[in-house]
């Protein structure tokens, strides 16, 4: 995606550095409690959710299903209501942050409308919002550049991989500037080898970006990989079990994931997942 | 490709083939008779008789005679170079403007097919995207417009008419209407399958927008329906044509398809009848070929061609 030093470039010029100190909160929770009325009675998905994600953090969110996860993910992005606790995106409510264009949100599946093409499906986001034509001009062609997907402006979903399609869902997402960056699962049913490119790819990007990004995985090397804090939750009710500060530096090559301090966190969070279990 | 179109062929043949065979018993009788009227000696030779014998008996019995089943001037069931020859002598054959033209008769029935057919297909999208934004419509239109395609439409079809004409509306209107009334039920069905086919993370990712009803509405529920109503209109257009022709039978009309099966039905005129049979399965064969070329020609611009 980027060069070494491309990116070293952008953290001198003001890019947010991952290794400085979260000040500024982007996304806080108190006691979230959120039930579902299902026909077999309320389900309790999250019960006393607390958490404060800085801003420029790179969180995950790892657990079984039911656990909650995307759950949590989706009440940030307002697309589900707490039905207790203070919920604040940006020291907004949920619905404020998203009129404010607080978020993007990649979803598992990419989602490309499959009759407009790549640059179309980028540029959707920017219609809406009522963007000149010049400026989703410029921004369509901004954003393909960061995911690798200049040249494929004109080519439609159909005709691109489940890795490019995910790559131009991403830029969808990153096109109107929004700070946070919500990911339900993005890589889930892409192969490994295609994964681990995409994880890297992603890494660069937030580096470049800073932006604060809540990514919802079921893989622990995944969430190890590329965490500053990995938030550890467990089913029925769905909470939070552990929250994990990462050791590991801004730096991570692939390697890494072979270094101690990587197997130790690793080691960390398949137990905080075990505990979970054990509690039922 | 040759293959493919020498298996065609070859069906093709073979209903062709069935057709001459079946026309054979079908038709000995009055050939029989008509025979014995030139002097032939027929068995069994009382005409009484021979009513009670089956068609197959007969013919096994006097196969010199077969053949005369091909040429009846009203056959029970004309064959087919009988009814090519009819379609050929009313359609190049004669003037367009003459009565007997079946492309006269055609055009009669085709404008009120594609009146109907629009009216049909407008009513049937509106109605689609009222009942997938409005729980009350989606309750209360659905029912009634499943239960107005249980009624028959020879039941219906002269009701329409006559109430029609209490207002003063005759002719292409009427037949219009009729033919909307079976149109707009395949492009409801199919548009409201198709306005609600985008999934969940479509419709929650113009949420994250926050996309107005109306934006999600042009921007995804639209274009995402086109498919389901291109196939809806397929049926619908077939279901048009049949509308507009039964709507001329309970009229007494003159003109039209329909008028030409009924003139011909009340005269016996077999032959006249298969050949506006004929050029009505033309007609809706050429009908729905149309839609399905705008379909390949609009959903490949998309890029949703398959």
């Amino acid at each position: 995606m980027l060069s070494q030093d491309e990116i070293d470039g952008f953290a001198e010029e003001g890019g947010v550095s991952p290794a400085a100190p979260a000040r500024e909160v982007a996304i806080s929770a108190r006691d979230v409690s959120l039930v579902f009325q299902t026909g077999d009675g309320p389900v309790q998905a999250l019960k006393d959710v607390t958490l404060e994600i800085g801003k420029g953090e790179f969180v995950s969110f790892i657990g079984p299903s039911g656990c909650g996860k995307t759950t949590f993910l989706r009440a940030v992005a307002a697309l589900e209501h707490p039905t207790s606790g203070q919920l604040l995106v940006n020291g907004m409510t949920p619905d404020a942050a998203r009129q404010a264009r607080a978020y993007g949100y990649v979803f598992q599946a990419a989602g490309l409308y499959p009759w407009r093409t790549i640059a179309k499906n980028v540029s959707l986001p920017l219609e809406i919002m009522g963007f000149s034509k010049e400026e989703q001009a410029s921004r369509v062609a901004r954003v393909l550049e960061m995911v690798e997907l200049t040249g494929f402006e004109k080519k439609f979903p159909w005709q691109l991989s489940g890795g490019m399609q995910q790559r131009a869902s991403i830029a969808r997402a990153l096109a109107f500037d929004a700070d946070i960056l919500l990911m339900d699962e993005p890589f889930g049913a892409l192969d490994e080898i295609v994964r681990d490119r995409l994880n890297e790819q992603l890494l660069a990007l937030w580096r470049r970006t800073g932006k604060t990004i809540g990514f919802v995985t079921h893989s622990i090397p995944e969430a190890v990989f590329l965490s500053t804090k990995i938030v550890v939750m467990s089913p029925r009710p769905g909470r939070i079990t552990d929250v994990i500060d990462s050791p590991l530096p801004p730096e991570r090559p692939l390697e890494i994931r072979d270094s101690p301090e990587f197997i130790e966190v690793a080691h960390r969070v398949r137990e905080g997942l075990r505990a979970g279990h054990l509690d039922e | 490709m040759i293959r493919n179109a020498l298996a065609v062929l070859t069906v093709v043949a073979g209903l062709v083939a069935l057709w001459y065979f079946a026309a054979m018993p079908m038709n000995i009788h009055t050939a029989l008779t008509e025979a014995e009227r030139a002097g032939a000696v027929i068995d069994p030779p009382s005409a009484a008789e021979r009513r009670d014998l089956g068609g197959v008996g007969l013919l096994l019995r006097n196969p010199e005679h077969a053949l005369a089943t091909f040429g009846q001037e009203r056959p029970r069931l004309p064959v087919p170079h009988q009814v090519v020859e009819e379609l050929w002598k009313t359609t190049v054959g004669v003037r367009v403007t003459s009565k007997r033209s079946l492309v006269n008769h055609g055009w009669v029935t085709l404008s009120a097919t594609l009146l109907g057919f629009g009216i049909g297909t407008l009513a049937g999208i509106a109605l689609a995207v009222g009942i997938v934004h409005n729980r009350a419509m989606d309750m209360s239109v659905m029912p009634w417009a499943i239960a107005s395609q249980t009624i028959p439409i020879l039941a219906i079809a002269p009701m329409i008419i006559v109430v029609l004409n209490s207002v003063g509306l005759q002719g292409l209107i009427p037949k219009a209407m009729i033919s909307a009334y079976l149109s707009f039920f395949p492009v409801v069905v199919g548009m409201v399958a198709g306005l609600r086919s985008p999934d969940t993370s479509q419709i929650d990712l113009m949420h994250t927008y926050s996309a107005s009803p109306s934006q999600t509405f042009w921007k995804l529920r639209l274009p995402a329906s086109l498919p389901f109503l291109f196939a809806s209109l397929k049926v619908g257009v077939a279901a048009s044509l049949i509308g507009a022709i039964v709507g001329e039978l309970p009229t007494g009309a003159v003109e039209g398809l329909g008028a030409r099966l009924l003139a011909g039905s009340y005269y016996g005129q077999t032959i006249q009848i298969w050949s506006a049979l004929f050029g009505a399965a033309i007609l809706a064969a050429a009908l729905v070929a149309i839609v399905g070329l705008v379909e390949r020609l609009m959903l490949g611009r998309m890029g949703m061609a398959r």
